[in-house]
């Protein structure tokens, strides 16, 4: 039962509160797309243990939809930003730098 | 023979005795007895029967790990089976029964599988599998039915209540024993608000038994002083009989309180689940002690070293007249010092180490006592209980070398320490060679939301198992729970208190007693004594290649009976890695999962019972229903009227009536489910372009369209009318099961891909009810309640819609038809739609106009061949299966779900595709039947080419009609199909249109 801090209302949610929306940033493919990309698109996700970028709903509260960088092996949360960005803020991307030199998640470092 | 010993037992008061019964028979006990203590008092040393052979069992421990003394407690409404006889407190009128036995514990039938056991290896379930496969069915299914399970379970519903509490702390102690005294107390002097929980009822642990001295104090009185102390503290909370059940992530405990088990007479709830965030959580867990593995270690007598103790002290029991030790190590000692102690016969120590140095071995020497090292056990003379013990030399192959007398075998294995809490939030373990145990490693800790350790380990759970080491362990593991806020409050935690050591030998691992023992010994060796798993069926996994701990787990069973392996886990391990060669660092364990100790459903549960269980959705409409005799139809979390028999009608007759009526004359239907979304802004209309197949941008204000939506990975998710409102407003209707999830849909799409139209969504659901009234005298009966607005022909035509007012209310008027009649679907404010429904009932008593329910609604839209979500589709249809392309615009670039749909198998001709099926012989064919193909597929199942999505009988029709999905279905009209059904002859049935009622659509155009 995680606690992730909602960017939008400030309220530190309980797991119950959020709904879980999968991996984050991912860019939709429509019409005119390869079939490669659709796949991409539609099925095919990272499952990493250590860094990842996950979509989060605060689903029992404010209703709104945001990031959340987190550590699938540690638990740990290294911030949660609003999900109208096309890819993760730079104080976050540091935060993670700091506890996790090198890492790396799909083409974000 | 166990019996009550005259005097001693620190946890009973001898002045309240208790009456109880077990299997039956009266019994009596004291207060403060566990239900093992008050059984082992009155003599009764046979518990149960264990799971796989029905070997005789009793008592092996004195807690929670105990395998064995499994019981079916109380009766009827408070029965409870497969409760641990060590863990249930007596209390007067307790009914116990013993498990697992036929016809009676003493003579048991399914004894005779343990004469078989050589034909029932580890694996024998997966090993049947391989031989004929009637033998399944007839042979070892039925046998397997017969003898699965340990207890039976309750038939009556609960009669007890349970709650859930939460609660936000700083530092949880899981654990009152004196490192969990001492650990609460350094993080609540550091200034953290503490949670100490202990699962026994009484604080303090081992310690009082194992006569530790702490601060020169006995155990006893330092217990007393640092319980006073800590009560007096305002930042300090305690509960005993409180389990730490689990710890999940970041902090968050799942603690089991047991507050009336023990005295049911009081009406508080009987269980009470705690649900804590922890800053730091304080594992002071302890340690459990391992049996050792010679052949007839499961016989009645066989004990741990450290439970036979407890009896006698705190108890006053004593588990057997003469008894001998097996150890290979210092602590069982204590164990025949306290026997000699309270008077009983100690028959001779056998310490499996070759010499016996310590000074609690010189203590036993001093006290006259046969200290026998270099010694094991050979084998158990008895066959229900211990009679006797055969020594043989640890270092041999089992050579009877004496045979003593003795009624009870106290074994130590050594202790290991509880880790699991640690472990099921992630905390790692290393092996400690010396102590040969697993404990937690500080250095992989369970991590909190800051990546920071969320987790200390105090006393004998982190492997310290003597107390001064132990009590060092716990301060610091409290200091460090309580720095954060203690530190920033300004208070420091006192010094560590000091325990007295006495010195020690070393322990000296053993995993099998003697360590030559032939295979005929290894067979009778018990590992897993609740799941029957010995020495040879681990070797036999590690054999047949089930090289991994998890997968040799799984196929002997060890370590997955109620018990979680708590006795077996590391003695297993331990073969196994004998077996393999390999250290046991490097074998492992199995994963260590919550709960700790079985939590009730009770708990669980919490108040969610009954009422409480869902909220029910009722429409403004609900209460006219109820008095009106509605079956109900649960529709997601509504109930909805499936129809309105009359006196003495079935709900089919009365399906019957309100179609006939509605189709004749004029229905009234509760829509109010229905969902209503409000769509609005300047891309709205883009918006709706993009969600539905179809032009949404193009319809006009006043006007109404049919509007399909997909998913992005094409298939048809819900469907409904749209109506334009004004320029920049849509009013979307969804199925009434879809509302909540299309509104969240919306609202994804809208913040999480087009962020930057400006669009706003709200849920008008529950605030306008929806009455439909469809049938050929629908407008004469609105036209009777003064409409201020014209409903005619030409000025409300089919897809249009009006506000205005009706009988005084305010009201939005569309006319769509699902019916396939004349319609009109009303939707008023929700506060004055009741007043609404009973002014049309009364305008409509002269018509006699007749109110429906679903079933009457679906038969109609059946009967037109009209599909349901959820009917015709099941997520893997797409809108062109079902004939629906009129509904797919292809003016557009982009929908969610045009890419997918352009996709191979999306166009593969001969996906099945909707049709009408009309049964040869006017039956109705059943829900779901499949039409048969030729020939058999890859796996030599029967082909298929179709099958039945919807099926009714049609009262305007007078028979069977029903809509599927055939192959080609469209291009097969007048074929017919057979679709085999359960008991009877294939129905045959033939492809033909699925509109069978007015396909020209000219009753809803009237």
């Amino acid at each position: 039962m995680l606690i992730l801090t909602c960017p939008y209302c400030g309220i530190r949610c309980d797991e119950t509160e959020l709904a879980a929306g999968g991996e984050a940033h991912l860019k939709r493919f429509g019409p005119g797309s390869s079939d490669e990309e659709f796949e991409g698109y539609l099925f095919m996700r990272a499952n990493p243990k250590g860094v990842h970028f996950e979509r989060w709903r605060h689903a029992y509260g404010c209703g709104k939809w945001f990031h959340a960088a987190r550590n699938t092996a540690t638990l740990e949360v290294y911030g949660t930003y609003p999900a109208q960005v096309h890819e993760p803020p730079q104080e976050v991307l540091d935060a993670i730098s700091t506890r996790v030199p090198g890492w790396r998640w799909k083409d974000v470092s | 023979m166990s019996r009550r010993l005259p005097k001693g037992g620190r946890l009973i008061d001898r002045s309240k005795s208790l009456g109880f019964s077990f299997n039956g028979k009266e019994m009596r006990g004291y207060a403060g007895d566990t239900l093992a203590s008050a059984l082992l008092a009155e003599g009764q040393v046979l518990m149960g029967r264990s799971f796989k052979h029905h070997r005789p069992r009793g008592i092996v421990a004195s807690g929670p790990e105990e395998p064995n003394a499994l019981m079916g407690l109380g009766r009827d409404g408070t029965f409870e089976p497969n409760a641990r006889a060590t863990t249930t407190e007596l209390f007067q009128g307790l009914e116990a029964r013993s498990q697992n036995h036929w016809p009676s514990l003493e003579n048991d039938f399914g004894a005779i599988s343990s004469m078989l056991s050589r034909f029932l290896p580890s694996g024998f379930y997966y090993k049947t599998f391989l031989w004929p496969r009637a033998f399944w069915k007839h042979v070892y299914e039925p046998a397997i039915r017969l003898s699965a399970g340990l207890g039976k379970p309750p038939m009556r519903r609960d009669t007890d209540h349970y709650e859930h509490f939460n609660i936000t702390i700083d530092v949880l102690v899981i654990g009152g024993g004196i490192s969990g005294l001492a650990a609460a107390s350094a993080a609540a002097e550091s200034g953290a608000d503490v949670l100490l929980v202990e699962q026994d009822p009484a604080w303090g642990g081992r310690a009082p038994v194992d006569g530790a001295r702490i601060d020169g104090m006995s155990a006893e009185e330092w217990i007393g002083s640092t319980l006073q102390s800590l009560q007096s503290m305002p930042n300090v909370r305690m509960r005993t009989r409180t389990t730490g059940s689990g710890i999940h992530d970041h902090g968050y405990v799942l603690l089991h309180e047991r507050l009336t088990d023990h005295a049911p007479e009081h009406s508080v709830p009987r269980h009470r689940l705690w649900k804590v965030r922890a800053g730091q959580v304080v594992a002071a867990t302890g340690a459990i002690e391992r049996p050792l593995s010679f052949a007839g270690n499961d016989r009645p007598g066989c004990m741990l070293a450290s439970a036979v103790r407890d009896y006698v002290v705190n108890y006053g029991v004593a588990p057997g007249e003469r008894t001998v030790i097996l150890t290979n190590n210092d602590d069982a000692y204590r164990t025949a010092l306290t026997l000699r102690e309270a008077g009983l016969g100690v028959s001779a120590v056998l310490d499996t180490r070759q010499q016996a140095t310590g000074p609690l071995a010189a203590a036993a020497r001093d006290a006259g006592l046969n200290v026998r090292p270099g010694c094991g056990i050979a084998g158990i003379v008895g066959r229900n209980r211990v009679d006797g013990v055969q020594v043989c030399r640890q270092d041999s192959d089992g050579e009877v070398i004496d045979v003593i007398q003795a009624d009870c075998v106290a074994m130590s294995g050594g202790w290991s320490p509880a880790t699991h809490v640690w472990c099921h939030a992630g905390g790692k373990l290393s092996w400690n060679d010396e102590a040969a145990h697993f404990a937690p490693d500080p250095a992989r800790p369970p991590t909190g939301v800051d990546g920071m350790a969320m987790m200390q380990v105090a006393g004998s759970a982190s492997g310290a198992i003597h107390s001064g080491t132990a009590l060092e362990s716990a301060h610091a593991a409290g200091v460090l729970a309580g720095k954060a806020l203690g530190e920033s409050r300004g208070r420091k935690a006192g010094r560590a208190p000091a325990g007295e050591d006495e010195g020690h030998q070393p322990m000296e691992p053993v995993w099998l007693v003697p360590a030559r023992a032939p295979y005929a010994k290894r067979a009778k060796s018990w590992l897993d004594f609740q799941n029957d798993v010995k020495v040879s069926d681990i070797e036999l996994a590690a054999r047949e290649g089930y090289e991994s701990v998890e997968h040799a787990k799984r196929y002997t069973t060890l370590g997955m009976a109620t018990d979680q392996g708590k006795l077996s886990n590391i003695n297993g391990l331990a073969i196994l890695s004998r077996e393999l060669g390999a250290p046991i660092e490097e074998v492992g364990t199995t994963t260590f999962r919550p709960p700790y100790v079985p939590v009730t459903m009770g708990a669980i549960a919490g108040e969610a019972r009954g009422e409480l269980f869902q909220p029910v959705r009722k429409t403004p409409i609900h209460e006219w229903h109820e008095a009106n005799g509605a079956h109900w139809e649960p529709v997601g979390h509504w109930r909805r009227p499936y129809a309105f028999p009359v006196q003495g009608e079935s709900v089919h007759d009365a399906v019957k009536r309100e179609v006939l009526a509605t189709r004749s004359g004029v229905g009234l239907l509760d829509a109010s489910t229905l969902g209503k979304l409000v769509v609005k802004g300047p891309d709205a209309a883009r918006f709706l372009d993009m969600l539905y197949t179809n032009m949404m941008s193009t319809l006009k204000p006043g006007k109404c369209r049919y509007g399909l939506m997909c998913s992005e990975n094409g298939f048809l998710v819900d469907d409904g009318v749209v109506a334009r409102l004004d320029g920049d407003t849509w009013l979307c209707h969804t199925t009434s099961g879809g509302a909540d999830r299309i509104h969240a849909s919306m609202e994804e799409w809208l913040q999480t891909e087009w962020w930057d139209w400006k669009v706003y969504v709200a849920n008008v659901t529950e605030q306008f009810a929806q009455i439909g009234v469809a049938g050929p005298r629908a407008r004469d009966l609105l036209n009777e309640l003064g409409p201020s607005m014209d409903l005619g022909r030409e000025a409300l035509s089919f897809m249009a819609w009006t506000d205005g007012a009706l009988g005084n209310v305010p009201v939005r008027v569309f006319r769509i038809s699902f019916s396939g009649e004349l319609s009109f679907e009303i939707a008023a404010p929700a506060g004055q739609a009741r007043a609404l429904w009973d002014r049309l009932l009364e305008a409509g008593r002269p018509l006699g106009m007749t109110p429906y329910g679903t079933e009457a609604l679906h038969v109609m839209r059946a009967e037109k061949g009209f599909i349901m979500i959820g009917d015709e589709t099941d997520g893997t249809v797409t809108p062109q299966d079902l004939g629906l392309h009129w509904a797919i615009s292809k003016r557009k670039d982009d929908f969610l779900g045009k890419r997918a749909q352009e996709r191979e198998h999306m166009t593969d001709p001969l996906r099945w595709r909707l049709v009408g099926l009309e049964t040869l012989d006017g039956s109705v064919l059943p829900d779901g039947a499949y039409a048969t193909d030729e020939g058999v597929n890859a796996n030599g199942q029967q082909k298929t080419q179709g099958r039945v999505t919807s099926t009714y009988y049609s009262p305007t029709l007078d028979r069977g009609i029903a809509m599927g999905l055939v192959e080609r279905g469209p291009d097969r009209m007048g074929e017919i199909l057979e679709f085999p059904v359960i008991d009877g002859e294939p129905v045959r049935a033939r492809i033909v249109n699925p509109v069978f009622h007015d396909p020209d659509g000219e009753k809803q155009n009237a």
